[in-house]
């Protein structure tokens, strides 16, 4: 901000030098980066922090905050805190190994589609259309509740209903990598479709398919914990932050309890957001159109 | 509109193209695309529901019903349950199209009659959330889209950000307390305070058939009723649509085109408007369109705090009790709502662009 003669103007953004894009001009991307290396080093020091194991009874019930228990206790005496703490080893790793499931079963079938075209491409494209118009939370509500409430079947339920978004995103990149010069060059030189495929254009769509899934790590954190909070994903007395919420809807008074856990959830979202952010900013100014549009 | 927009940036280039009616062809073709989806989605709430490990028998019998083979045995019978798969699901696409959606075990009524009295209330809901959404989120994206990179634009970025990044459960429970439990603002649960009797049914949308009514006191409690959870509602979608406004807007402002229009010399308004929120509409109208679908998601979580007999409540009960036929009606109005908004957005964007009926 401070360098006033320097910055692009308005109409000239195209122009601006590729520093000036960097994650590192932006404090926002800074301050998420923080907080989620925060969250990272809680998740993975949680039995050092926690001052009480999340599911023991430590203290009276319904305790406010202050005292031994800096975040009150909830309706069955357990420390907030150490729940809160504890929860963070569960929501983080399961959004992001749910943000990689989709993204490997989408990749692959949009890839195929867009490179093999044709009929794959119709079939694919079709049930990928035909997911979409369902809204996430409907269809998983559907399958979790079938299944049975659990951690995994809500992870299967949003992986169903999440991989079309990648199919879509990764076939219109690569149909738009397969004809260029440097795609043809390599097949002319002998490469057969799959060497194509796997050396020359998926390298080079990778970017901004990344992208989309770090930003998709924060909404898999909320659709993960709305699912908990409707009591279809984790069960007790599991520490799960949407389910504390829940706890908090029930225990009307002890605003602590929902307070606590929905923050946690706001701080890491807003921090992988802000992150995602800056990285689409700085790897790829292009990908707007193709993340959130459709296919026209 | 469609005449002088061959003037613009919508330039059609291949007008050498001569057919009767180019947009009879876009038309059918996306109707077409809509069918096959609807079609699309009965067969995936059908063998969603039926490969489902669970047996819903329990949940509709009861355990001790269920346990009692010969009760089982005549159920299963009654509901033609021991056909094979394919013939229940042609048995349940003709009833289907005839209307009937089955028979909620739980409430005993018709799927369709539960429907019908769930759908006004989200749809009204929806569209308090939608309208002032696109007013906000369009409004403040442009906004901090030609603000770019300086104050006013970083700002607008945290809020709406923070606004994406929110629980929708959380926020209600929030909204909730603060304002309903604490403050006593604002009514905090139902569509209507609990003395007061609906209006004569015109819309459903208590608001509206309110005022046809002539009962402006009613109107007036069922606005108050929606305060809370469209706010909730807005915080996320408006922050979704300035997002996406932004980005759209800063793609068009590094278009040729605005750089011309600048250059002749128009003012600084007539380029905002004619050409770059222009540029950018037809992005940000296809966005409403998916955006739809986060809406419905969103009133799922908060119509469950704030006891709003919609879809959303009905969706939850029905899928928690295993209500299969329930399960499926849902899925089915909101595959065919959500279709419909995009073909109509379909609709309009070839109606407006002639690259997009063409292309």
């Amino acid at each position: 901000m401070s360098d006033v003669l320097e910055r692009p103007g308005r109409w000239t953004r195209r122009l601006a030098p590729r520093g000036e894009r960097s994650p590192w001009r932006q404090p926002l991307a800074v301050l998420g980066a923080v907080v989620l290396v925060v969250w990272l080093l809680v998740a993975a020091l949680a039995p050092l922090l926690a001052p009480f194991d999340p599911l023991e009874q430590s203290g009276d019930r319904l305790a406010a905050p202050g005292g031994a228990h800096l975040l009150g206790t909830d309706s069955l005496g357990r420390d907030v805190l150490s729940r809160v703490v504890f929860g963070s080893r569960l929501s983080i790793p399961v959004a992001v190994a749910l943000v990689v499931g989709c993204l490997v079963v989408g990749a692959v079938l949009g890839a195929l589609a867009g490179y093999l075209g044709g009929w794959v491409d119709e079939v694919v494209m079709r049930v990928a259309d035909m997911v979409l118009a369902f809204p996430t939370i409907i269809l998983a509500m559907v399958v979790a509740a079938a299944l049975g409430p659990s951690l995994v079947n809500a992870v299967i339920a949003i992986l169903l209903v999440n991989w079309p978004q990648y199919a879509r995103v990764t076939r219109s990149l690569v149909l738009g990598a397969k004809t260029r010069e440097y795609v043809v060059a390599g097949r002319l030189l002998g490469a057969g479709p799959w060497t194509s495929l796997r050396r020359d254009i998926l390298p080079n769509v990778a970017a901004p398919v990344l992208v989309l899934a770090t930003l998709d790590v924060g909404s898999a954190i909320l659709v993960l914990s709305g699912l908990s909070f409707l009591g279809l994903g984790t069960v007790p007395p599991t520490p799960e932050w949407g389910s504390m919420v829940a706890d908090g809807v029930q225990q009307f008074d002890a605003w602590w309890i929902g307070t606590s856990a929905g923050l946690a959830i706001l701080s890491v979202v807003a921090a992988v957001n802000f992150v995602g952010d800056a990285l689409r900013d700085a790897l790829d100014p292009h990908t707007r159109s193709t993340v959130a549009g459709r296919a026209l | 509109m469609s005449n002088d927009v061959s003037t613009r940036p919508a330039d059609d280039l291949r007008g050498s193209r001569r057919r009767a009616h180019p947009l009879v062809g876009y038309v059918m073709a996306r109707l077409g695309i809509s069918v096959l989806l609807l079609w699309g989605i009965t067969v995936v709430t059908f063998v969603l529901t039926n490969l489902v490990p669970a047996d819903p028998l329990a949940a509709v019998l009861g355990d001790q019903a269920a346990a009692d083979p010969q009760i089982v045995a005549e159920y299963r019978r009654q509901m033609g349950l021991d056909d094979p798969l394919p013939l229940q699901y042609w048995h349940y696409l003709v009833r289907l199209l005839h209307g009937d959606l089955g028979t909620s075990p739980q409430t005993r009524h018709p799927v369709a009659v539960d429907l019908a009295g769930a759908f006004p209330a989200t749809a009204e809901l929806a569209t308090a959330v939608l309208v002032v959404s696109v007013l906000l989120g369009v409004g403040l994206g442009l906004l901090a889209a030609l603000r770019h990179r300086r104050f006013t634009d970083q700002v607008i970025r945290v809020v709406s950000l923070l606004g994406v990044s929110t629980p929708m459960f959380w926020l209600s429970l929030v909204v909730f307390y603060v304002f309903f439990f604490r403050l006593r603002w604002l009514p905090g649960s139902g569509r209507l305070d609990a003395t007061l009797t609906p209006p004569p049914h015109v819309t459903g949308f208590y608001t509206i058939d309110g005022a046809l009514a002539g009962q402006w006191s009613i109107v007036a409690n069922a606005s108050l009723h929606l305060v809370l959870p469209a706010l909730v509602l807005t915080l996320y979608i408006a922050g979704l649509l300035v997002r996406f406004t932004r980005s759209a807007v800063l793609d068009v402002l590094a278009e040729p085109y605005v750089t011309a229009a600048r250059a002749r010399g128009l003012a600084p308004r007539q380029v905002t408007f004619g050409y770059v929120l222009r540029g950018a509409l037809l992005p940000i109208l296809t966005m409403v369109g998916l955006a739809f679908g986060s809406l419905l998601s969103g009133a799922v979580l908060t119509e469950q705090i704030f006891a709003w007999n919609g879809l959303g409540q009905y969706a939850y009960l029905a899928a928690t009790k295993l209500d299969l036929p329930a399960i499926m009606g849902v899925g089915i109005v909101v595959g065919v709502t959500y279709i419909t908004i995009n073909f109509l957005v379909d609709l309009v964007t070839g109606l407006v662009d002639p690259r997009v009926r063409l292309g």
